[in-house]
């Protein structure tokens, strides 16, 4: 049933093949789709160069739209295309998107169902020094509380690359959060997302279990290696798809575990962490470790000032599992 | 009266029984834009009870949803809805919900309901028939009070840019909404010179003359490169004396000696 791929031990730390930014992986992959998939369309609101949605113009230019800067109405247009049968990608910064264009994703997107897929890029601190107005922490908790709107956030650039193939195929409402941030490649060509499916990335010796997602996927990682010297060897659980949560894999694990910690680069309210706690607390509670922005804005910075501050650097992630193991 | 008229005057009926059934709805916008919807599904659009399910014909949008009673009231004409199940209107478990749902009930072409979307989501349907090569056209209905939603304009915009001169969007200019009379309210006029300034073609019609309306509609029809808007001049709870023109029947339910009193005149029984 489950086909997650268990990577041995030795082969999980920090795998420095090479680092890519998520948004270059996203312009690769709807590329690939311009190429095999006419009835793909990619409507922007004036940030497709950042995005890089705007290689998908460059090769297939009468199937791209810029609609200026007007999120709201972007996220209709998208409706009406999925009603024609197309399968629009509507992009843009992560705050703009789920959170200036939530309600019209709300009314014409996802309680219709329609077979948009919503593209949040830029998510969590990764807009920097650009600071507050442009980090969003939010986002997450906004899409996930949506019926029928699946949730997915890549960690590296073949995951993106296959995450959007993925959300192509599939029909119905997607959100998929991508970071600006430069990232170390977590997995190799043998690679196979599966939507919904939980990957086990790890898997330790002690009763420590780590749910995380996006950039922090590679942290989490790091902080094994970390943990491992001080003779702490967590589980880390790659979960990509935030919803449909995949409950069996996170159940099967939560079982063995003595301590569960989610990580994310998110507000700890209504992300991955809160989707976790309301599986487990129902079925299987268990002492929960919450990694993640504590009820607070972003502020302008570097990621590694920012993740330093919010406790999500590999350093500070060891320092906190270590302190809640004691 | 036409056959068009009769039609429509079926259901402005219709659309008080739901209304009175419910005890609850949106009386003086529903019988305002009733000649409208009439017009549209009876004499513009190809669309009828056999290809109602199908995406190849024209396709209407109400954007302002909450005068969904003249839609579900256009539906029954059409043989879509029986004629009973208006009365089970904004009730439990009833396909006709309280604004309109595509997934519940058929023939509505988008779910609707929250002011200022159905623009937007027209101009998708028309940009993928200009894709495809379909000829067919898109109708979006709005009201004077919507035009205050900014993304009316966001989208208004963006119309004109991509030549949509498949889309024509028809706005209810009945000068009043919930609180009461636009101009005291939020002045938007004059609403055509804006949309004129935008690179639209305007017209300016009775809306609730049939004829006048389908000689606005068919000339839309043979505009090139743009899109249409149509400002339909018209009274809010047109037929019934005692709601026309008053905000307070933007939207509350009928009781009975109400009721009566408006199907008689409906019925032209009542000559006052």
């Amino acid at each position: 049933m489950i086909s997650s791929m268990i990577r041995p031990s030795g082969n999980c730390g920090v795998k420095i093949m090479s680092k890519t930014e998520i948004r270059d992986a996203y312009g690769k992959a709807l590329v690939r789709l311009a190429l095999s998939n006419p009835d793909v369309v990619v409507v922007d609101v004036d940030v497709s160069k950042p995005i890089r949605s705007a290689e998908f113009e460059k090769v297939a230019p009468e199937r791209h739209f810029n609609f200026g800067i007007a999120e709201g109405n972007m996220m209709g247009v998208a409706a009406g295309l999925a009603l024609s049968g197309k399968i629009p990608f509507a992009n843009s910064f992560a705050i703009f998107a789920a959170g200036r264009g939530y309600e019209q994703i709300r009314n014409s997107i996802a309680s219709p169902h329609l077979n948009v897929k919503i593209v949040g890029s830029h998510a969590g601190f990764s807009p920097r020094i650009d600071g507050a107005s442009h980090q969003c922490l939010e986002d997450i908790a906004l899409m996930r509380v949506l019926p029928g709107m699946t949730v997915i956030q890549p960690c590296d650039e073949r995951e993106t690359i296959q995450a959007i193939q993925a959300a192509a195929e599939f029909k119905g409402p997607v959100y998929i959060r991508l970071s600006r941030s430069r990232v170390e490649d977590v997995y190799d060509d043998d690679y196979r997302f599966e939507l919904g499916k939980a990957v086990v990335l790890h898997e330790g010796e002690s009763a420590v279990v780590m749910f995380a997602s996006g950039t922090m996927v590679q942290r989490s990682l790091q902080a094994v290696e970390l943990l491992k010297r001080k003779g702490i060897d967590p589980t880390v659980i790659n979960v990509h798809t935030i919803k449909p949560l995949d409950q069996e894999t996170v159940l099967r694990f939560a079982e063995k575990a003595s301590l569960i910690v989610t990580l994310e680069e998110h507000s700890v309210i209504g992300g991955l962490g809160g989707a976790i706690a309301e599986l487990l607390a129902a079925h299987c509670p268990r002492k929960q470790l919450f990694i993640g922005v504590h009820d607070q804005f972003g502020e302008t910075g570097t990621v590694e000032q920012l993740f330093e501050k919010h406790g999500l650097t590999a350093e500070k992630i060891a320092e906190s599992i270590e302190k809640a193991t004691l | 009266m036409s056959e068009l008229e009769t039609i429509a005057n079926r259901m402005r009926i219709n659309i008080i029984r739901m209304i009175h059934a419910a005890n609850s709805g949106h009386p003086g916008g529903s019988l305002s834009c009733a000649d409208i919807i009439a017009t549209l599904y009876f004499r513009i659009m190809n669309v009828n009870k056999d290809n109602i399910n199908s995406t190849n014909r024209d396709r209407f949008i109400l954007s302002k949803g909450h005068r969904c009673e003249t839609l579900y009231a256009a539906l029954t004409e059409m043989g879509v809805i029986p004629q009973e199940e208006l009365l089970t209107f904004r009730k439990f478990g009833s396909r006709l919900q309280g604004h309109p749902s595509m997934n519940k009930c058929p023939g509505v072409d988008m779910s609707s309901g929250s002011l200022g979307q159905g623009l937007s989501v027209g101009v998708g349907m028309a940009i993928a028939n200009k894709m495809d090569g379909n000829p067919n056209r898109v109708y979006v209905l709005c009201g004077d009070g919507e035009c205050q939603e900014g993304m009316i304009w966001e989208r208004a915009m963006s119309r004109s840019h991509y030549q949509l001169d498949n889309l024509c969007l028809i706005v209810d200019h009945n000068y009043l909404q919930s609180d009461g009379h636009i101009r005291e309210i939020m002045n938007n006029s004059p609403l055509g010179k804006k949309f004129d300034s935008f690179g639209w073609n305007v017209f300016g019609v009775d809306g609730h003359d049939p004829d006048v309306l389908t000689a606005a509609l068919m000339r839309a029809k043979t505009v090139k490169d743009k899109p249409t808007v149509i400002i339909a001049e018209t009274v809010k709870g047109k037929g019934v004396s005692f709601m026309e023109n008053e905000p307070d029947w933007h939207g509350k339910g009928i009781n009975d000696q109400q009721y009566d009193q408006a199907i008689r005149e409906l019925r032209g029984e009542d000559h006052e």
